[in-house]
């Protein structure tokens, strides 16, 4: 097991150095880029030189290279150029991760509460109005862009009926104390009810909209485990046992149909860091995805650079996670 | 987006596969990425083909002719494809000509609504709506299938060659692989996009294609070695095929049916995902050949004044999209042998 | 290692979290519900977070919105024209060849920290806004632009020394008269900052690292003699908070808090007015004034101080585009009206020159070339250049007050270059990701890019644009009137009288737009900002540089 895992690690590392290579390289090739961004209609040959100087840029690219490696070893991925100028790329990311994490974790909630209870029962019910009904919303789901059923939420419910904040993450002269930076969590920290609550009102039609695809995915798999388990030959010895369905549904059925849904469970973090850029652009809520996509239309290469690289190791730490989770969980591995 | 879409895809052949046959779990390594899995297992349950008397397909499309899923899909699917082979002829107006223009005010007529021989009116610049909707249909179906194509492409490539070479390629080839599966795939898509020198329809096609590369690769692969073993492979090596000829001729055909389910399903979210992209600006920015995502992501300035530019292509989108979801599912099923019960 | 740093970092993250949360206590203020005062918040909605508070190394908007309102200058604008008028400055004479300027300054302004505003002061800020190291004088951009040089090339600087010959009385002196001066010290970033807090906040301790450059703790801190102070940067929530300067000398701010709220998307920052949590925002899109002002808000449209414009390279691979003959016959092809009016917010005009017509040496017996597209065919003939070949450009990802949407632009200009028979090679990149670059090396034969003037001065116009013969985006170079128009902008800008220099370049912007035709002047758009019911007193800037003093708010917030 601990072999496993630091073999994984390595592998990451592998990945992460040549995908920062890669990214580097790239970046660094086109035109244009920070120069452009700060000299607008004034720029002239004659500036971007001097500008290019100043900033190192002339330097042939594997000098550039090993100097950011070099700064990056110390911690140090050099300084954002416009997403929070002169703030360190790194501290960029750890500044917006935890509204990402709150918006995530919801999301994932919502998701995990409406799709396994509602996979579920379409399962019990095979073939029903209401079975047919949610694999078709479901289908539906999927279909629809995410950032166009993040519109749709924010039309109807914001807009057109103003139940809820159209955008951002909480409601100015508030004046609330900060200390995780998840907003939910720091109100309820320091008892600041009303900045929790406001929010968490901020919270809803985001996380609605992230959670549409991993709750599609989990419904799916939820129903497609459960008919399978129902069918097997335990769960029929069970009812030949004369058990009670409760017993049956409790001990039997849905603990074994679980495995498969954790495992789906783990993989949709990945892809919500997807959505994220998507969601938080739509509502223009403060997360990695807002930085990410200012950072791709500014140019910002720093902050680029690293979001995509901590895209990266979150992805793998978590399909990592998953795995290892998945081996507490299941019996037959962890004897082995 | 994209990753979502494949572990549904793979779901009803997962639990199939995880919690009845215990060897099937015991053959493959205990631990390893699911998602990697995932693929793996749709490549070998398709491929299974030693049931004697029906063949696969026959019986497979036994089942899809009385699929009232299959068939809606299917219906939306045809009808998406011939609208966008014959649209430039059935479309009443050019889609680069402005009739309207002179009606269009930024103020107080952004929009010029409907009139007659003008059904849905026309666009921000005078454009008539109703004929680049429809053309919209070939550039949206040219970008989803070039792009699944070229994900088909390079996956054959990477995934025949591993799979029907295995060794040390095997290894490299996968861990290539392996590189391109570690980012978010939908964020692989935004940063190829907008590295593009100059943005066109060409990036956002190869921005789509590169993701789809690594999904295709692995289902090549897996299927390639499940049939590396198999009876009819192992007879046609001992009668002295050439190895080329029996990857081409036995092996590559064997393995087209989860191919093609992966195609049809990776055509939805080539679509959505070109929508994604041009509505974070990153899409193709020549309008003169329409296409759904381009137009709505076009259309977001206008979203409170003229919400239409923006629901009829989103719209079009999420039907033909889930024409082709439909469509993949229920042909999943059907080439999966454990449902044929 | 990185990846491992990574998880390091968060293990702490989290421990760290955790001990936090065991002690976390609300660090609310509670004096007076929020944020203390009683006059209502005026919350606007900004398009990006501002670079940081220091003014001299701001480039963009965002920045400038926030510190104008924190800052002031020697030299003010009159709200609501391009006007210089005094501001911490009573008044200003110049020697005889306008090198010499004797500032009087006001004698009872104190900066926020206490810190008094005197002769010394400015003369301190001069020197440090001269004093750059290397990374300073590149982040210090609009001191380059105006000044030309730091201290260690000052042989080439315009600025030259300032002296304090009184208490309230400084000189400076420049290498030169020129038409912009004094009027850029009414640019933000030449504000008037205060020394104190420069020294402790270690303001010129700016570096260069990576990409960007580093800042030093004066930029989070800054300090002026504006009617606002710098309260704070929420980043989390993006929201950047002032409050009233309550020892203003002059007319006290009409709201107690101003915040700045940053909302990147559009269509979003409408939808937040339309919801009551922000008060107004800037540059809305032209396709809602109308609905804005239905729905009870009002759209204020500042006048238009910008100018869009084809421009040609002169000095490139196209050697039909050096035939003026060709030129003209392009200037005919293009049908204007039509695109003013249909693609640009109403209020737009069609250009006659490179400039608007609020800068003094506008020419106003200049009328713009007609639409004719026979004309146009006739003249192509002539010139042997039917079917020419023109590879023209437009930038992406970007939209200019002077230009909403490029491509919507550039599909009109093309579609009627088509009409007469031009085939156009289309060729476009990102305003970032290429375009700029492309156009100053000269690698289009033609493009749209405009200017918005920075203050009101001729040179800031065609001086900008044909002034610099060596690197222009026109290659005047390649011209043979380009050097004589490049001597004859800076002798123009030289007089120092305002009449005389008035007619000069009103002289020159006649001969461009009748022998030289370097390219073509398209339009002036008016750019529009949106308040809320219940907001008073905003004038709108052409410089868009609206100050917010003069804000109420109904009812507060």
């Amino acid at each position: 097991m601990i072999r496993f895992v630091v073999r994984r690690l390595l592998q990451m590392c592998v990945v992460v150095i040549v995908l920062s290579m890669l990214v580097f390289l790239w970046l660094r090739s086109l035109p244009g880029g920070p120069v452009s961004a700060i000299l607008g209609e004034r720029q002239t040959p004659e500036r971007v030189a001097a500008l290019e100087k100043a900033l190192g840029l002339d330097q042939p690219l594997p000098v550039q290279y090993l100097k950011f490696v070099e700064r990056a070893v110390h911690g140090n991925f050099g300084v954002s150029t416009k997403v929070l100028p002169g703030e360190d790329a790194f501290q960029v990311f750890l500044d917006r991760l935890p509204a990402t994490i709150e918006l995530s974790v919801l999301a994932m909630l919502l998701a995990i509460a409406l799709g396994i209870p509602l996979g579920y029962l379409a399962a019990r019910r095979r073939g029903s109005i209401t079975d047919t009904g949610a694999v078709i919303f479901s289908l539906v789901g999927v279909a629809v862009p995410v950032f166009f059923t993040a519109f749709l939420l924010k039309y109807f419910f914001a807009v057109e009926w103003n139940l809820l904040p159209v955008s951002g993450r909480q409601s100015t002269g508030l004046d609330a104390t900060r200390v995780t930076g998840m907003f939910v969590l720091d109100g309820i920290l320091t008892r600041e009810w009303d900045a929790s609550w406001d929010a968490l009102k901020h919270l809803i039609l985001p996380s609605l909209a992230l959670a549409t695809i991993p709750f599609a995915v989990i419904f799916r798999i939820t129903r497609a485990s459960v008919l399978d388990v129902l069918d097997e030959d335990y769960v029929r010895t069970a009812e030949a046992k004369g058990l009670t369905t409760r017993v049956i549904r409790a001990r039997h059925v849905l603990r074994n149909a679980m495995l498969p849904v954790v495992t789906t469970i783990g993989l949709q973090i990945g892809g919500l860091l997807a959505g994220a850029v998507l969601t938080e652009t739509v509502f223009s809520y403060r997360g990695v995805g807002d930085a990410l996509a200012t950072a791709f239309r500014e140019k910002d290469y720093p902050v680029l650079q690293v979001l995509i690289l901590a895209a990266a190791v979150i992805y793998v730490l978590v399909n990592l996670l998953v795995d290892i989770a998945y081996a507490v969980i299941d019996p037959r591995i962890r004897t082995r | 987006m994209n990753d979502t879409t494949n572990h549904t895809t793979d779901d009803s052949t997962d639990h199939s596969t995880d919690d009845r046959t215990e060897d099937a779990r015991g053959a493959r390594p205990t631990f390893g990425q699911r998602r990697k899995d995932r693929i793996d297992q749709l490549a070998t349950a398709g491929t299974v083909d030693d049931e004697p008397g029906v063949s696969l397909i026959r019986s497979a499309w036994k089942r899809l002719r009385r699929n009232p899923i299959f068939l809606i899909g299917a219906a939306i699917t045809l009808a998406f494809i011939v609208l966008a082979i014959i649209s430039p002829w059935i479309a009443p107006w050019d889609v680069t000509a402005r009739p309207l223009l002179d009606k269009v005010r930024p103020q107080s007529n952004p929009v010029p609504g409907p009139e007659p021989g003008h059904f849905l009116g026309a666009d921000d610049r005078g454009r008539d709506l109703f004929s680049r909707l429809l053309v919209g249909s070939r550039q949206t179906l040219i970008v989803g299938v070039v792009a699944t194509l070229f994900g088909l492409l390079g996956g054959l490539t990477l995934g025949t060659i591993a799979g029907a070479v295995g060794g040390w390629v095997d290894s490299l080839v996968m861990r290539i692989v392996d590189v391109m599966l570690s980012i978010p795939s939908l964020l692989l898509a935004f940063t190829v996009a907008s590295l593009a020198r100059n943005p066109s329809q060409w990036t956002l096609v190869i921005a789509i294609a590169i993701i789809q590369v690594p999904i295709f690769a692995r289902l090549l692969r897996g299927s390639m070695l499940a049939q590396r073993a198999s009876d009819h492979v192992l007879a046609a090596r001992s009668l002295g095929v050439r190895p080329t000829a029996i990857v081409f001729r036995h092996m590559l055909p064997n393995a087209l049916g989860p191919v093609i389910v992966q195609a049809t399903l990776s055509l939805a979210v080539a679509i959505i995902d070109a929508a994604a992209l041009s509505f974070l600006g990153l899409g193709n920015p020549d309008q003169s050949q329409p296409e759904w995502g381009q137009m709505l992501g076009r259309a977001q300035p206008f979203i409170t004044e003229a919400p239409h530019l923006a629901f009829y292509p989103a719209g079009c989108i999420i039907v033909v999209a889930l024409g082709f979801t439909l469509m993949g599912e229920s042909l999943r099923e059907a080439l999966d042998p454990k449902t044929r019960r | 290692m990185s990846a491992r740093r990574t998880v390091a970092t968060w293990t702490m993250a989290v421990l760290a979290a955790a001990t936090l949360a065991s002690c976390a206590d609300s660090e609310r203020n509670d004096d007076g519900g929020d944020g203390g005062g009683d006059d209502g918040t005026f919350v606007f909605g900004a398009a990006g977070a501002p670079e940081m508070f220091d003014p001299f190394y701001a480039t963009d908007g965002e920045t400038f919105r926030v510190t104008r309102q924190i800052f002031e200058g020697l030299v003010g604008i009159e709200p609501g024209t391009a006007e210089v008028v005094p501001e911490l400055a009573t008044k200003w004479t110049p020697n005889d060849d306008g090198t010499e300027w004797t500032f009087e300054l006001r004698d009872d302004v104190k900066f926020q920290d206490g810190t008094d505003f005197n002769a010394d002061a400015v003369c301190a800020n001069f020197e440090r806004m001269f004093d750059q190291n290397e990374a300073g004088q590149t982040a210090g951009e609009y001191w380059g632009y105006v000044m030309g040089s730091f201290k260690n090339d000052a042989a080439n600087s315009l600025y030259q020394g300032c002296e304090a010959t009184g208490d309230y009385e400084a000189v400076i002196t420049i290498s030169g008269p020129t038409s912009g001066f004094p009027t850029m010290l009414s640019l933000a970033s030449l504000s008037m900052q205060s020394p104190t807090a420069m020294e402790e906040g270690d303001a010129n301790g700016i570096a260069a690292e990576g990409e960007g450059f580093s800042f030093p703790a004066y930029a989070d801190a800054p300090v002026g003699t504006g009617p606002f102070t710098f309260g704070e940067y929420d980043e989390a929530n993006g929201t950047i908070t002032l409050e009233r300067n309550d020892d203003y000398y002059g007319e006290k701010a009409g709201v107690s808090e101003l915040v700045f709220r940053v909302i990147p998307d559009e269509s979003t920052r409408r939808q937040e007015l339309e919801a009551g949590s922000i008060n107004g925002y800037d540059l809305p899109n032209p396709v809602d004034w109308q609905g804005l002002e239905d729905d009870g808000n009002s759209v204020e449209i500042r006048d238009a101080f910008n100018i869009l414009y084809l421009g040609f390279n002169l000095d490139g691979q196209n050697e039909q585009l050096k035939d003026p003959k060709v030129r003209q016959a392009l200037y005919h092809a293009l049908n204007r009206d039509q695109l003013v009016s249909t693609q640009l917010p109403e209020g737009a005009t069609v250009a006659t020159q490179f400039m608007p017509d609020t800068v003094s040496g506008y020419n106003t017996d200049l009328q713009p070339y007609d639409y004719n597209p026979d004309e146009a065919k006739r003249l192509l003939a002539e010139a042997g250049a039917e079917g020419m070949e023109l590879t023209f450009a437009y930038p992406t990802e970007v939209s200019r007050p002077y230009m909403p949407d490029p491509e919507k632009i550039y599909d009109a200009l093309k579609t009627d270059l088509e009409a007469v028979g031009v085939k156009v090679n289309v060729k476009t990149a990102s305003w970032n990701g290429g375009y700029l670059d492309n156009v100053t090396a000269g690698r289009y034969d033609a493009y749209i890019l405009g200017w918005t003037g920075d203050y009101d001065s001729p040179f800031n116009f065609i001086g900008t644009f044909f002034g610099n013969l060596k690197e222009n985006d026109f290659g005047t170079s390649g011209m043979p009137w380009g050097k004589q128009l490049a001597d004859d902008l800076k002798a123009a800008d030289a007089v120092v009288d305002d009449d005389e220099r008035a007619a000069a370049f009103s002289d020159i912007n006649q001969q461009i737009m009748e022998d030289y035709l370097p390219g073509l002047p398209i339009s002036h758009s008016p750019p529009a900002l949106v308040v809320g019911p219940g907001v008073e007193g905003v004038v709108p800037s052409p410089l868009t540089a609206e100050e917010f003093d003069s804000v109420t708010v109904e009812g507060g917030q």
